[in-house]
């Protein structure tokens, strides 16, 4: 069976929206519901599942786009080891366009900057085996989904005892932005669509003080169509109900528990650390750097560059955003100064940041 | 930046999957996954594969919306 196309069958979809909107027909107020993850805000936006729900239930995009939540200065760090002579950096797609202080990896690529993009972690691994010339500094950007990649990357890299491959980290742990939303009296979340794949490495139980500290409902939704739109039922019944609890819509890949030996190569490389969250700010504990038994692969203590002072692009509302309090069209700079092609801010540059996908499918 | 494809596993070899789907193939390491056969259907991400995926909670949920139809709820 072919699992994508099954869960975008029209008639299905058809189905559960009539039953969304009967179920909050009459109904007063405006229920918000947030979907934390990126991937999720650019499925909503691509099938247009926003535009087709009632106007009593509003979707907030949330900061769980890895790129986006990335501080300037992190570009910056990158920015700079990409300008010694010996080093290349290896990098997802993703964070090449993303502006930093006064660069990005792009320019420096113009500028002659060596930038190997890479589809997994492992291929800068096998590309650093074969160039022993060169230091490969991979950009481990990314939540609890990809972090386990970096670290197997990690673990076989010293298995194989390469001496020039490392890893500037700035890997962020989900669960605790959501916490510090939901306490955000401004932003009244009445439920969280929790993210796919980070879930299916820490498991829904890791919801489970979300709904115990702040009674918010959390349903862990897969991100096809069908996917979005039973999980946007599933929260609405709770909701309405007036209960808080942790369901697994997206029962096919996730388990209460998630996938443990993801979490035992998680703990095995990494350790939790205070990290900085564009749009946020400082969290206790919620992200992620190498161990010391890692340290001869950690880029920021094995390189020593000069990092130029982090400067936020005037007038950018990335953070705002992140934070689901503005949309993209309210920010002045969104397609007059910001656009793909000359992103201004990381929401911008991001395949699933919240103003690319306003950019490419809103009206 | 979390995207996962399902695909179907072809062949596996030392830790490492083919795994196929709509004709393109792709390597994956197994390295967080147990018991995976031929014939499997993984999540992929950035070259690992993350989850089995449980094909019979797959049916179930997709039944679930049917019936839903099928009793009546979801027709104007």
């Amino acid at each position: 069976m072919n699992l994508t196309r099954a869960f975008r069958d029209p008639e299905l979809a058809r189905g559960q929206l009539s039953s969304i909107i009967r179920s909050v027909a009459g109904l007063d107020r405006t229920i918000t519901l947030m979907e934390v993850c990126g991937t999720h805000t650019m499925a909503i936006y691509q099938h247009g599942i926003r535009a087709l729900l009632p106007p009593q239930i509003r979707l907030i995009s949330g900061p769980g786009c890895p790129v986006c939540v990335t501080p300037v200065g992190y570009v910056d760090h990158a920015v700079a080891l990409a300008r010694r002579p010996d080093s290349v950096v290896a990098t997802f797609g993703d964070m090449v366009r993303v502006p930093g202080s006064s660069s990005s990896l792009l320019r420096e690529q113009a500028l002659g900057a060596h930038i190997h993009i890479v589809y997994s972690p492992l291929d800068a691994v096998t590309y650093a085996q074969a160039h022993p010339e060169v230091e490969v500094v991979f950009l481990g950007v990314g939540f609890e989904t990809t972090a386990p990649t970096v670290a197997g990357a990690v673990v076989v890299a010293q298995q194989k005892q390469l001496s020039n491959f490392s890893v500037l980290c700035s890997h962020k742990t989900m669960p605790g932005p959501m916490a510090a939303l939901a306490g955000d009296p401004e932003l009244q979340v009445d439920g969280y669509l929790c993210p796919a794949h980070v879930s299916a490495v820490i498991g829904a139980d890791a919801y489970r003080p979300l709904v115990d500290n702040f009674h918010v409902p959390c349903v862990v939704t897969g991100f096809e169509p069908l996917d979005v739109l039973q999980g946007v039922a599933m929260l609405v019944q709770q909701v309405l109900s007036g209960s808080a609890k942790v369901e697994i819509q997206y029962s096919r890949v996730v388990k209460a528990a998630g996938n443990q030996k993801a979490q035992a190569l998680l703990q095995q490389v990494f350790e939790p650390c205070d990290a900085r969250w564009r749009g946020i700010g400082d969290l206790p504990q919620s992200g992620l750097r190498l161990r010391p038994a890692f340290a001869a692969f950690d880029a920021a203590r094995k390189l020593t560059v000069s990092v130029e002072a982090p400067r936020e692009s005037p007038g950018c509302l990335c953070g705002e955003i992140l934070k689901g309090k503005v949309r993209p069209t309210d920010c002045p700079l969104f397609r007059n100064l910001c656009t793909p092609e000359n992103p201004v801010g990381a929401c911008m540059v991001s395949s699933e940041g919240t103003c690319a996908a306003e950019y490419k499918y809103g009206s | 930046m979390c995207l996962g494809v399902p695909m179907q596993v072809k062949s596996i070899a030392d830790d490492v999957a083919v795994c196929e789907i709509d004709g393109v193939k792709r390597e994956a390491s197994l390295m967080m996954v147990d018991g995976i056969e031929v014939g499997d259907y993984v999540l992929i991400h950035a070259g690992f594969a993350i989850e089995k995926i449980d094909e019979d909670e797959a049916l179930l949920t997709l039944q679930a919306l049917r019936d839903a139809l099928d009793l009546g709820l979801g027709v104007e």
